[in-house]
């Protein structure tokens, strides 16, 4: 199949801004339009977008680690922001957070790493669906 | 002791322990064994503790869980715990050492010395939980780790088919017991045992009582191997003999003996406990001691005798006398210490001879001493020959049934059953070391100490208590055995009481059995051929049948379901759904209330037109290209939709889904099939009627759920709410992540879930297509 050299040259420059802004979608989740769910679903729309323009073995030598990781690493992460709490002696997956919010990033508590979990999970179990598909 | 290390100092720590096991083994090698020394201090920690608990005093500590449940970490040490647990964590050691030396160079010796711990963890939590639901998830996870251990040889038919045996049969008891606290916790309300006992009187006048309570021995009759449930033991001997000295006969299979104890004071004084549960025990007493009579194999005849001991345990609480409960008590020490220490000496045999077979085996002795030694002690306790304690606990049955109700009848079923245990015991503990060398040469030889040690400490133990019965009596028997009566009992264990009737009944139970043993290859057929032609008739005949019917119902009832067809699938979906809705709804009598309807915006109207025109088109569309655009079109106008009525996040992740549809069907495009109209007018017209049914119902729920909503208490309650209580602004963020976050995570995991389902979906039909042999060859094996 003949690829498009536009859409290849487009995608090795929108890629990395679609997942700037799905992390800024991430983030700012908690007060404004975003979250966890809608930002996985950017950022793995910026890698498929990445695998038809280029090929499908290139998404693969480009992601760090396999997309099955990534759904363990998110499950856990969620998973780990109800323990947490357990720690300070609250029930599970009771909300905690820090006085003062950080910059750039804002405020910080378990409820965001509970939707970087469901984040790393949307984009582990899409990408992992898709890149099977498309290889085979 | 604290009671707070008691709980995670045992308990937790445990199963963190199980988990490390195998990365141990890999770095120690042989040095693995040390993992010994976590059961051993359990074990001392639990001997210092045996003064203060023998004057009565119980230990306990609780966690809360799952409070809503009524699910507490509520642990509590008594002397009935301690009698167990100290059985537990001491064997316990010996085995993880003998282990160590029997499943030497073995690959799975990592995995062994994980479930052994995770085993003994379980089972301390067993003995040791206050709460009826902790105590049966740690009773699952022991059934759970008997499977695994009984299928440790899992390349072997056999050992694959006794674990899964085991495990449903113990399973199933184990859900009926379930059942049993359920109803007991609702006649209570409340699931600490503790309560119950407290309860008592009003348990038993409840009419629920009886159904709870055989409930409960279902489970109690299943753990530990009562008639009619006796058969998944012998098979469990699959497993390596180490796993049978602990789990299927020292401490497992004796959860159930356990639970009736614990549960003595709850439900002792119901008619139906002297009745049901001596028969029970009777039976398996005297059925086990002549089923082990016509075994040749050295672990089966220890298996059988292992439920006849297990019998004898639930006839004496059964009598539920004072003096019985602790007879019980004493035959259940007795018992684990000479049964573990010939189990262990069964599979140094094993190990030493390579067979198993006491018609072989014979003259190893002099080649075995240690064993020998070992061997010879415990049949002695098991012959119940004085000093050891295999005497004192037969002397203290014979007294049980003297003083019962129908003395000659019990007492007489009892010296038939323990004529059985004397010639078996002849024919473990001494034939195999003394008697007449069989025609093979078997170049028998002596294992290293962790095959002879064990099983010696184990036996020199049963000497030790014997020789010093008050010390037994006061420590050990005694509180374990006023923990089951409620009451300060005095137990005065002595080898010597005098000619009594009871020095009569043993002596000549003696005579009996040393005269069986020695008789063994006359009478063995005869016992063998009578047994064999008994068992189509017995339960052990029942299970393959009642398995296969269950099976053949499923496969039945999921062909009828499963057709494979999506249609069908999502048209009963559908379906049912409405039924259910209009069931409810008939019988709640919901008026449908339209509710105030603003005049809509000309957007409103076009993207309204938009959807309806698509969902129409997509029916007569002749193409696949055209379905998705379609489709696309209908998602997209929603998406709009969302956006103009406020919900910017839904609109964007509907925008996003509808983006990787595309992605996903340009990526299947190539690969479906030719784009065909199959449905005939019928089916059609059929379909049709279904999904308006769908369509109308969502739609009258909606405006049902609009018009109740007029006060809309959830809604306010999340909007005033969301910022003090979860720190967010972004409501529907907030109920994703914080309110309802405990749905959010099932979600992901069932998404995981599905990716996991897909992954091998695709995988397995493109490797089915190339190589089909791959999974039937795996099946086979």
């Amino acid at each position: 199949m003949q690829r498009s050299i536009l859409l290849s040259f487009a995608a090795r420059y929108l890629m990395p801004l679609m997942l700037v802004f799905s992390v800024f979608l991430l983030i700012r989740g908690h007060n404004e339009v975003g979250g966890g769910f809608a930002g996985g679903l950017v950022a793995t729309s910026a890698l498929m977008l990445y695998a038809i323009a280029l090929s499908p073995a290139a998404l693969r030598k480009l992601l760090p680690v396999e997309p099955r990781l990534l759904i363990s690493i998110g499950l856990l992460s969620a998973f780990s922001s109800g323990v947490i709490p357990m720690l300070a002696g609250k029930p599970f997956m009771t909300g905690l957070w820090l006085k003062s919010p950080i910059p750039v990033i804002g405020k910080v508590g378990t409820p965001l790493l509970f939707d970087t979990g469901v984040y790393l999970v949307v984009i582990g179990v899409v990408v992992w669906i898709l890149l099977t598909l498309a290889e085979e | 002791m604290d009671p707070l290390i008691l709980l995670t100092g045992t308990v937790l720590s445990g199963i963190l322990l199980a988990a490390c096991a195998p990365l141990l083994y890999r770095r120690l090698g042989a040095y693995a064994a040390g993992l010994a020394l976590f059961p051993l201090a359990i074990f001392i920690q639990l001997c210092l503790a045996i003064p203060a608990l023998a004057a009565g005093a119980t230990w306990q500590a609780a966690l809360p869980w799952v409070p809503s449940l009524g699910l507490s970490l509520n642990v509590k040490l008594d002397g009935l715990g301690l009698v167990m647990a100290l059985l537990i964590s001491g064997i316990g050691a010996l085995v993880i050492i003998y282990g160590g030396a029997y499943l030497k160079g073995h690959p799975f010796l990592g995995r062994f010395y994980s479930l052994v711990i995770l085993f003994m963890t379980a089972m301390l939590g067993v003995v040791l939980s206050n709460n009826a639901l902790l105590l049966f998830v740690f009773w699952e996870l022991t059934s759970i780790s008997s499977f695994f251990l009984i299928g440790f040889e899992h390349h072997k038919a056999n050992a694959r088919a006794a674990a899964w045996q085991a495990l449903l049969v113990t399973g199933s008891g184990g859900l009926a017991m379930l059942a049993g606290f359920a109803l007991l916790g609702k006649i209570t309300g409340s699931f600490e045992i503790s309560q119950w006992i407290e309860s008592s009187a009003a348990v038993i006048a409840h009419p629920l009582a009886p159904a709870a309570f055989l409930l409960i021995l279902a489970g109690a009759a299943t753990k530990s191997a009562q008639f009619p449930f006796h058969f998944w033991l012998p098979n469990a001997m699959e497993a390596p003999t180490p796993v049978s000295a602990y789990l299927h006969s020292a401490t497992m299979v004796k959860a159930g003996v356990y639970l009736l104890a614990r549960l003595f004071p709850v439900f002792g004084g119901l008619a139906l406990w002297p009745v049901v549960v001596t028969t029970l025990g009777l039976v398996t007493l005297v059925g086990g001691a002549l089923l082990a009579l016509a075994q040749t194999d050295l672990k089966r005849l220890l298996a059988y005798t292992t439920i006849s001991a297990l019998g004898s345990m639930v006839f004496f609480l059964g009598l539920g006398t004072s003096l019985a409960v602790k007879t019980a008590v004493a035959v259940l020490i007795a018992h684990a210490l000479y049964k573990g220490a010939l189990f262990l000496v069964a599979g140094s045999v094993d190990h030493g001879t390579g067979t198993r077979d006491i018609a072989i085996l014979g003259g190893i002795g002099r080649a075995m001493p240690f064993t020998a030694a070992a061997a010879g002690l415990a049949g002695l306790s098991m012959a119940g020959i004085p000093p050891l304690l295999g005497f004192i606990a037969k002397e203290l049955m014979y007294e049980t049934t003297l003083e019962s109700t129908l003395p000659a009848l019990l007492s007489g079923l009892l010296l038939v059953a323990n004529v059985g245990m004397v010639a078996v015991a002849g024919w473990v503990g001494y034939r195999p070391f003394w008697g007449q060398p069989g025609q093979e040469d078997l170049h028998p030889h002596e294992g290293s100490a962790g095959l002879w040690l064990p099983p010696i400490l184990l036996a020199a133990l049963s000497l030790l208590l014997g020789a010093f019965p008050q010390l037994a009596g006061k420590w050990l028997v005694a509180p374990a055995a006023q923990a089951v009566w409620q009451a300060t009992l005095s137990v005065k264990l002595s080898i010597w009481h005098g000619l009594t009737p009871m020095l009569g009944l043993s002596a000549l139970t003696l005579l009996l059995g040393i005269g069986l043993s020695a008789a063994r290859q006359r009478l063995q057929p005869a016992i063998a051929r009578f047994w064999h032609a008994l068992a189509k008739f017995g339960p052990a005949a029942l299970y393959p049948r009642s398995l296969h019917t269950v099976l053949s119902f499923a496969a039945w009832q999921t062909n009828l379901l499963q057709s494979g067809y999506l249609r069908l699938y999502v048209g009963s979906i559908i379906l049912f759904t409405v039924v259910l809705a209009i069931f409810t709804m008939a019988r709640q009598s919901i008026q449908l209330v339209l509710p105030t309807i603003s005049p809509p915006r000309f957007y409103d109207v076009i993207l309204i037109g938009i959807i309806l025109t698509a969902a129409f088109l997509v029916t007569r569309a002749r193409s696949r290209l055209a379905t998705m655009a379609l489709l696309g079109s209908i998602g997209f106008s929603i998406a709009v939709i969302f956006l103009l009525y406020s919900a910017p996040d839904l609109a964007m992740v509907q925008f996003a889904i509808e983006t990787l549809t595309v992605i996903l069907f340009v990526l299947v495009l190539y690969r479906l099939p030719k784009f065909k109209q199959l449905s005939s007018q019928s089916a059609k017209i059929t379909d049709m009627l279904v999904a308006l049914m769908g369509g109308i119902l969502m739609t009258g729920l909606m405006l049902i759920v609009s018009a109740h909503n007029s006060d809309a208490h959830l809604a306010r309650y999340f909007v005033e709410n969301s910022l003090p209580l979860a720190n967010g602004r972004n409501i529907v963020n907030v109920i994703l992540v914080d309110f309802r976050g405990f749905d959010t995570m099932g979600e992901i995991t069932v998404l995981s879930i599905a990716a996991l389902g897909v992954f091998s979906l695709i995988k397995l039909a493109a490797g089915g297509k190339k190589k089909r042999q791959v999974p039937l060859a795996r099946g086979k094996k």
